[in-house]
């Protein structure tokens, strides 16, 4: 481009009204196309959201019953790797039987506090039972300062449609692992079940 | 005017103008230009002394946002840091993270699939786009644009959010990029999507640009200030555009060539002067040079997988050692330092900000010149307060 150095020069305006006619053809061609208003009038519009958008986490648990089909074990390792360490987990005392039908842990209080969580995905991508992922879910200020924005366990728990219908192909790859899980258990158990053939006789 | 109003309060001495010898008398200003303040682009805070209107010295004081960034970082794992760089330069955070992953690696030896150094450039490169628009949008905000020129710079950098969006799942904070990788792959429509994006650019850049670049106000007020000589220039340790506007050829994607930056044909513009308006034609052209860069590594980028399987998220143990890595971000070179004594917490994790460093050399800057051009100086500069600050 060269050095424009025309300071000293005279300068009569002519490149100002050039910049002028270039906000005259954004403001008018806003009136004619699609392009140039972008503008979304939230909160009567809104926009589509991505399919991969992520704001909050929440717990998964597969058929109707909230507390008996929620996959987390309370293994306690997305609260060690959070790295705001906004998650806080109590286990239970007793057992109870998970998707495969080995009886496990759970949480007995599970709390998230979604005024610290900076939504990194950390804890979704360490855990290996595929039992919190994230929601879309961003509009949820509130006015009660005390505990309006800790999460707990009920508020967290949200069904495996859930999260088929805002996270569609991550679902369903979620879906055929656990699928190959517990099809790969069955064949294990029906193995150790049916008595060996004796080889010698 | 009544005669009561013309005269004087009876306890006002009228102090003569000018003394015995004929040089004027008076005080000096001192005024802070304090941390709320629309043109400061973030909360950052310029003790100036004024006389009349030239500025006589000016002492920068930052802090209002340190977040405590390195010291988080001693206590949580090398993974549970890549968030928090995100928010260094807010603006950029996936060179951010980038610059933090390259350390890592050099540190821990891990090797990059090459679709993921694709990933990375693409990733890089659109952050700088994105950047480079924003600034010329602030930037001449801060010469009273009234903010519509920052508006079409946002109506763009919204369709590189939402690129970012598809992808990683955050318009901003990306946390993104692995040790070892990027996170997950991109899709082919998400290509075809960049593509368009980085087709139409160059249109937008050449309105955006009739706008600017020879437009007399601009021309007045940028010509000539600010001006940073070549040895201040090198001996400042400054970097990025601040250092090619001062004609010397120091780009760390040259220097270095990182990642893959050896296989991309781009050239890196100069200025002559050093004064704030060879700053913005730098960025420009840098702009310009990103659009090739991008179309490069969208026509050539490979399949294959973006992160090693076998890789380890959680109980990542590099080997004790110290490592070094940099990258040109849109504002510098942004390095990382770090550490480790084979724990899986660093020993020591040091940020070397851009602009911080380039902050140093504000007052030889604007000696001189009026409070009004202080403004432009700094909106030159181009900060980011979490990055001075983190």
């Amino acid at each position: 481009m060269g050095t424009l150095n025309i300071k000293g020069t005279e300068m009569l305006g002519e490149q100002i009204i050039k910049g002028m006619a270039v906000t005259a053809r954004n403001f008018f061609g806003s009136y004619v196309s699609k392009e140039r208003l972008t503008t979304v009038q939230y909160p009567e519009e809104r926009l589509t959201p991505k399919e991969n958008t992520r704001q909050f986490p929440f717990l998964v648990y597969d058929g109707d019953d909230w507390e008996k089909g929620m996959r987390c074990v309370a293994c306690q390792i997305c609260e060690k790797e959070c790295p705001p360490q906004c998650i806080y987990i109590v286990k239970s005392k007793d057992k109870k039987p998970d998707y495969k039908g080995q009886s496990q842990l759970y949480p007995a209080t599970f709390d998230i506090d979604i005024s610290v969580c900076m939504s990194c995905q950390i804890c979704v991508e360490v855990c290996p039972f595929d039992a919190i992922k994230m929601d879309t879910e961003f509009e949820l200020s509130t006015d009660d300062r005390f505990g309006g924005l800790l999460f707990t366990k009920d508020k967290l728990a949200k069904s495996n449609e859930h999260f088929r219908k805002i996270h569609p192909t991550e679902a369903a790859a979620v879906d055929e692992h656990l699928a190959g899980e517990k099809a790969r258990a069955e064949a294990k158990a029906k193995a150790a079940a049916t008595p060996p053939t004796n080889p010698a006789a | 005017m009544s005669a009561v109003a013309a005269m004087p309060p009876k306890n006002y001495e009228i102090l003569p103008k000018t003394s015995e010898t004929g040089e004027p008398i008076g005080e000096l200003l001192e005024i802070s230009m304090g941390p709320h303040h629309p043109s400061t682009h973030g909360v950052f805070r310029m003790d100036v002394v004024l006389d009349g209107e030239t500025v006589v010295k000016l002492k920068p004081v930052f802090g209002y946002l340190h977040r405590n960034h390195e010291k988080i970082a001693e206590n949580i794992s090398y993974l549970g840091s890549m968030p928090y760089t995100d928010r260094l330069d807010y603006f950029c955070s996936m060179t951010n993270n980038w610059a933090y992953a390259l350390t890592v690696e050099k540190l821990a030896g891990l090797p990059v699939p090459e679709r993921a150094e694709y990933i990375r450039v693409i990733m890089a490169e659109l952050t700088r786009l994105q950047n480079h628009t924003c600034l010329i949008g602030f930037f001449v905000q801060d010469m009273g644009a009234l903010g519509t020129p920052l508006m079409y710079a946002f109506r763009e950098r919204e369709k590189i959010l939402d690129l970012f969006e598809s992808v990683s799942g955050a318009r901003m904070m990306c946390n993104y990029m692995r040790f070892g990788g990027v996170r997950c792959d991109v899709t082919p429509d998400w290509l075809a999507q960049a593509k368009q994006l980085v087709d139409g650019y160059g249109k937008f850049l050449d309105e955006f640009e009739a706008l600017f670049t020879e437009n007399e106000i601009v021309l007045a007020r940028t010509q000539g200030i600010g001006v940073l000589p070549r040895e201040l220039v090198v001996n400042a340790s400054l970097t990025g555009p601040m250092l090619r506007a001062a004609g010397v050829n120091y780009d760390v994607r040259k220097v270095d060539k990182y990642g893959i930056y050896g296989r991309f044909d781009f050239k890196v513009p100069l200025g002559e002067h050093g004064d704030i308006y060879d700053r913005y034609m730098v960025r420009v052209l840098e702009m310009r040079e990103s659009l090739k860069i991008l179309q490069q590594a969208l026509r050539d980028i490979p399949s294959g997988p973006v992160m090693d399987p076998k890789a380890k998220l959680r109980g990542f143990r590099p080997k004790a050692g110290e490592a070094y890595g940099r990258i040109e971000a849109p504002k510098g070179e942004l390095g990382f330092y770090l550490i480790s004594d084979g724990s899986a917490n660093p020993y020591r994790y040091r940020v070397r900000p851009p602009s911080f460093i380039n902050l140093t050399v504000l007052e030889d800057m604007c000696l001189g010149h009026r409070i009004s051009d202080t403004v432009v100086i700094l909106g030159s500069v181009d900060i980011v307060l979490g990055e001075v600050d983190r």
